[in-house]
């Protein structure tokens, strides 16, 4: 076939919204080509029109089911969705098993919808490394609403809040009592909460658990926004008008009180961190080679105490440029 | 940068039995591969738009229904309909010996029986993956 087609020339036909250009792309950004570097800087420019979703909640609260019911009304306004789909990785293997699909299998074959699956591969805080890239190119082929939905999480990963416009905590019932819902952490960063489940009998408690959380006044820093919490079932179909509505008063509040422009800026001075971070870290990985094991040796040993010995270790990586 | 093997795993039609494509796809897991599993009952048309959307290395069918004969022919032709000709495909699952040949003359790239050892399945991926090179 001539080898790869080159990154650049898959940009028209992506614009274009053709699923097998805009597939290839987020592969190569997950990969980090340095061939797709200039088309993704391209993609970049030309993103920032949709508006960005995160659904968060613990392993089991129903994300991925809630994910497919809510594309599904949110077609019926004819908006195209992109989906980002976020599993762990093995922390040993490095495999995953990326099975959020599973649950999404209605939207399977509708053609304004596009689900991309991820692995964290290493990465902490609920999203992978290039999920961000991966909204832009989204954003970029047309999609109007973009759906993240992370890793299950446990109850202090809150990169989500930093990459979406619009942060949905999704709780299941008969995980906790009110002092659950008063702890810092996940909760505190919904724009809108939602109760999974609510076919179950116990979910009005998780529900008055919130709702007393939010009258608190634990979350009174949005602003102008009260953050509702919508209850919802999609095993009967539930609430899930609701949360379209929602989401959709929270887009417009965002607009309308000007708070869109400081939230992007937020995104934008995160992402740009987060990269920095990344560069940094993968230039110590390298240049430190050779002298882990030996420091190791001697902190082992008790012959050093960490925090030198991590000193030590800047130094002869970044040489003694390196002082606190 | 090192990129994982990504591979999807579809049980397509009528089959319902998927324990075996479970074992499979953990032990792919285990071989450090990206697994995608798309569960029971998926038509063709499905799997397809599936596996163009996530630009999977590999598509591995499994099918103990019979129905092979039919269910590969179609997917190899969506998948050139839609640009996802370069996704290998491999087969599984309970399919005769006579005709494994007629299926690989069509363009499955491997039919992996149901006696086959999991390491092999992992080699044998890893080979087709290799030999299609960069993409």
């Amino acid at each position: 076939m001539g080898g790869p087609l080159a990154s650049a020339a898959l940009l028209p036909r992506l614009y274009a919204g053709e699923g097998a250009a805009i597939a290839r792309m987020l592969t190569r950004a997950e990969a980090a080509t340095p061939e797709a570097r200039e088309a993704l800087a391209e993609i970049y420019r030309r993103a920032g029109r949709a508006h960005v979703i995160g659904i968060t909640g613990v392993p089991g609260s129903g994300k991925s089911t809630l994910v497919g019911k809510l594309t599904r009304a949110l077609r019926a306004t004819h908006r195209k969705v992109g989906i980002i789909a976020v599993d762990p990785s093995s922390p040993f293997s490095g495999g995953a098993i990326l099975g959020d699909r599973i649950r999404m299998s209605e939207l399977a074959t509708d053609p304004g919808v596009f689900i991309r699956s991820m692995a964290t591969r290493g990465s902490m805080g609920g999203l992978a490394r290039s999920t961000q890239d991966a909204v832009d190119i989204l954003d970029a082929a047309g999609f109007h609403l973009i759906l993240i939905e992370t890793v299950g999480v446990g109850q202090d990963e809150v990169e989500i809040a930093q990459a979406s416009h619009t942060t949905i905590v999704v709780s299941a019932p008969g995980l906790g009592d009110d002092i659950q819902a008063i702890k810092a952490g996940v909760l505190e960063i919904a724009d809108v909460h939602v109760v999974s489940k609510c076919d179950r009998p116990d979910s009005f408690r998780t529900v008055a658990d919130l709702k007393s959380m939010l009258a608190m006044g634990a979350v009174l820093s949005r602003g102008g926004w009260s953050v509702p919490v919508v209850a919802t079932s999609s095993e009967r179909g539930e609430g899930i008008g609701d949360l379209v509505s929602a989401i959709d008063r929270h887009r417009e509040y965002l607009h309308h009180s000007g708070a869109l422009r400081a939230r992007r800026q937020r995104i934008a001075e995160y992402r740009m961190l987060k990269t920095a971070e990344d560069l940094l870290r993968r230039r110590f990985a390298a240049s430190r080679a050779g002298r882990v094991a030996d420091l190791a040796e001697r902190l082992a040993a008790r012959e050093l105490e960490p925090y030198s010995a991590a000193e030590e270790l800047l130094n002869s990586a970044f040489g003694s440029t390196y002082h606190e | 940068m090192n990129q994982a093997i990504r591979i999807m795993l579809a049980k397509v039609g009528l089959d319902g039995h998927d324990r075996g494509v479970k074992v499979v796809a953990r032990c792919l897991r285990d071989a450090g591969m990206d697994v995608i599993y798309t569960g029971l009952h998926r038509s063709p048309d499905e799997v397809v738009t599936a596996a163009v959307q996530e630009d999977v290395d590999i598509l591995g069918v499994s099918l103990l229904s019979g129905a092979h004969m039919t269910i590969f022919p179609r997917i190899l032709k969506l998948l050139e309909e839609r640009g996802g000709q370069d996704i290998l495909v491999v087969g599984g699952g309970v399919i005769p010996d006579e005709d494994v040949d007629a299926l690989k003359k069509m363009g499955v790239k491997e039919i992996l029986l149901q006696d086959t050892p999991p390491q092999v399945i992992v080699e044998t991926l890893r080979e087709l993956v290799d030999a299609r090179g960069p993409r």
